[in-house]
């Protein structure tokens, strides 16, 4: 029974926390390279509806999960445009695209889907396929262990990708050090605004990618509340993770963790389901008064910078 | 920043207009405008008759300007915390957890006191501001002792703060004995409805006067940052928190007054919203946003208090007349993509300036926005 309930444990760790590490990624590349990104969870939320959209029409998940990113990343782009040509005000930025992606993702739900909010679910042999499904009997221990998304293994072999490309390749160095210093990086050369431009739309491409994510896998539409804060929480896994790809990753199983301790405390019904939600919020509160303190922020971060004429 | 006084004697009315912040937002609001036009048009929707029925649906009869100044209040106050925020450095992207506790304080005090209005309007309106400044403050607390970045901290008690309603929301004692997911009514003496029957006949049942609140908060917190020396501490700590320590301001100290003064008026927000609209609090389903729109008015108002007034009310009458356009089959969202334009436009405006002023305007270009 322990060991039953340990599977379905990890399993719902594993189901929840995809949507959060690609997102979460994707904020790591931007904060960064030296540009605070609060747009993430608009948009998490228009790559949710493409990625569902274009699942219903083109019918399939891989092609809708990239149109998701791309949507994402067209946004990124628009982040991009404000914050690194514009040397704008990066939060402001950001809060437009939190208005602009989500508001423009019902729209045109209602505009396509007969003025519905929600689109149509879609169909089971739509979805993300699952791997490692069907060898070990349905139930037992291994099955729930193993048999996820494959976008859940995925996210987490990016997780190493992204990991050697900050801290093995020139592009990595060059994106952190602009993060840091952009002036010294412009002195020796670097293309401080083509270094931020790519790490932007890289992030909105990851959030996209995590939202369709959600749309392609465990709900199967699109509603204008799918995202319901997760954007937000991958922020906060970023801060928490200290910046980094591995700490993000580390914070973003902690948060599936507590949210798949939710799913299975509500369905047993002795706590509140509301007092349940709370606990990663405290946990990561408690967490950063205890034990991580404060997390460096690229010293970079949030200043626009402006290429001396 | 909007507070700046220009002292160039010499410069003319149109230097002024050029150097100022009013033009460039009546730009970004033309540029939201339009770009919601072409939408509307690419999704096959007439703009004409959209933003016909958004005019009528605002002005066509008093009491429909009455609803948008009521649905206005709250977010004037969101806004005015916001704006307070900004003032001293600190973004308070946390209104909307604040917003959410002052609610249910006022919520608890409505419900469960008996007292004569005079007194129980104003305790609601007290529970609501302690609440949400106190929720603020442990926020600012971990940011001074702690160093903990207050845009996380802030996010968390959102959501804290949200599950928190919800929990509250099925408490027996407070769950309404009806059917629907929600708390009771408060008491008929906690509401800021206007009674007079022949008041009410012109300007609908739902009239209330909630507006006042708001704007007597933004006219107390003018007066704070404009004529004492806790505004000009606080300005100070928000222009150069070093040359302010230099200076011998205690920042620390004038950050926590700051965010718990910006977490008060959010709170308030909250109670206006209960007591002037809303009389219970109904279960939540996503994050109602108040917050978040609070950001919005801010940025439209530039910032300043007065500027937040016409800003809610501009923000209260889209989003009354947004409700309507779904008569017309177009999509209420269309809203917050025109403030989201809005808003990116403003993010973006001193492009604008920097252009209609040449190089004269270069050199202030980089201060703009001000919110770090």
């Amino acid at each position: 029974m322990f060991l039953r309930n340990l599977g379905l444990l990890i399993n719902a760790t594993m189901t929840y926390t995809p949507p959060l590490l690609l997102a979460a990624l994707g904020s790591c590349f931007s904060e960064r390279s030296g540009v605070i990104n609060i747009g993430i969870e608009g948009m998490m939320t228009i790559g949710a509806f493409v990625g569902a959209s274009m699942a219903l029409t083109c019918g399939n998940p891989w092609i809708a999960f990239l149109a998701g990113g791309l949507a994402g990343a067209l946004f990124g782009l628009l982040h991009a445009i404000a914050c690194v040509s514009c040397q704008a005000d990066q939060t402001i930025s950001g809060t437009a695209v939190n208005f602009l992606a989500p508001g423009l993702a019902v729209f045109l739900s209602k505009a396509i889907y007969d003025g519905s909010s929600d689109t149509p679910a879609i169909d089971i042999s739509m979805k993300l396929p699952k791997v490692f499904d069907g060898i070990f009997p349905v139930g037992s221990f291994w099955n729930n262990v193993l048999s996820n998304y494959s976008v859940a293994y995925l996210s987490l072999i990016l997780v190493a990708v992204i990991w050697f490309v900050f801290y093995k390749t020139r592009f990595g160095m060059r994106l952190r050090a602009v993060g840091e210093a952009p002036e010294a990086c412009d002195t020796l050369g670097i293309n401080v605004y083509r270094v931020r431009y790519i790490c932007v739309i890289l992030s909105g491409f990851l959030s996209g990618l995590g939202g369709a994510y959600i749309t392609l896998a465990t709900v199967n539409q699109f509603r204008p509340i799918i995202v319901v804060g997760q954007g937000f929480m991958a922020i906060a896994a970023v801060i928490f993770g200290k910046f980094k790809p591995q700490g993000a990753l580390l914070a973003c199983l902690l948060f599936g963790f507590c949210n798949g301790v939710k799913v299975l405390a509500t369905s047993s019904n002795v706590i509140s389901p509301n007092l349940i939600s709370m606990i990663p919020y405290i946990v990561t509160i408690l967490a950063l008064v205890l034990f991580v303190g404060t997390a460096r922020v690229p010293a970079a971060n949030g200043k626009p910078f402006q290429k001396a004429k | 920043m909007s507070n700046t006084k220009v002292n160039d004697s010499k410069s003319s009315f149109g230097a002024k207009v050029l150097r100022g912040n009013l033009l460039y937002t009546l730009i970004s609001i033309a540029v939201g405008f339009i770009v919601g036009a072409i939408l509307l048009q690419i999704a096959g929707i007439s703009a004409g008759e959209a933003y016909g029925k958004l005019i009528t649906g605002v002005f066509g009869k008093p009491k429909f300007i009455v609803w948008s100044i009521v649905y206005a209040s709250p977010i004037i106050l969101t806004g005015l915390s916001v704006a307070f925020s900004f003032q001293t450095g600190v973004f308070n992207i946390g209104a909307e957890g604040q917003y959410v506790v002052g609610t249910l304080a006022a919520c608890v005090v409505g419900v469960f006191l008996k007292l004569p209005a005079v007194i129980h309007i104003p305790l609601c309106l007290i529970a609501a501001a302690v609440a949400g400044g106190l929720w603020s403050m442990i926020v600012a607390v971990l940011k001074v002792k702690r160093g903990i970045n207050e845009v996380l901290s802030f996010i968390m008690f959102n959501w804290i703060a949200y599950y928190l309603s919800n929990y509250a929301v099925n408490i027996p004692a407070l769950h309404t004995d009806g059917n629907s997911e929600a708390t009771k009514d408060i008491m008929d003496s906690a509401k800021m409805m206007i009674t007079n029957e022949s008041l009410q006949e012109v300007m609908g049942s739902g009239a209330s006067y909630n507006i006042l609140v708001a704007v007597l908060a933004a006219v107390v917190i003018a007066f704070i940052l404009n004529r004492t020396t806790l505004g000009y501490k606080l300005k100070a700590v928000g222009f150069n928190r070093h040359a302010a320590e230099y200076g011998g301001i205690n920042s620390n100290r004038e950050i926590l007054t700051a965010m718990s003064i910006s977490g008060a008026l959010a709170g308030v927000g909250g109670a206006c919203q209960l007591m002037g609209m809303g009389m219970r609090i109904s279960q939540f389903s996503a994050q109602e946003s108040f917050g978040f729109q609070g950001i919005t008015v801010a940025l439209i108002g530039s910032t300043n208090p007065i500027g937040c007034i016409f800003a809610g009310l501009f923000y209260g009458a889209m989003k009354y007349g947004g409700t309507k356009l779904s008569l017309v089959n177009a999509p209420s969202e269309i809203v917050n993509i025109i403030m989201g334009t809005i808003i990116f436009f403003i993010a973006i405006s001193h492009v604008f300036r920097r252009l209609l002023l040449g190089h004269a305007g270069k050199k202030n270009a980089g201060n703009e926005g001000g919110t770090k």
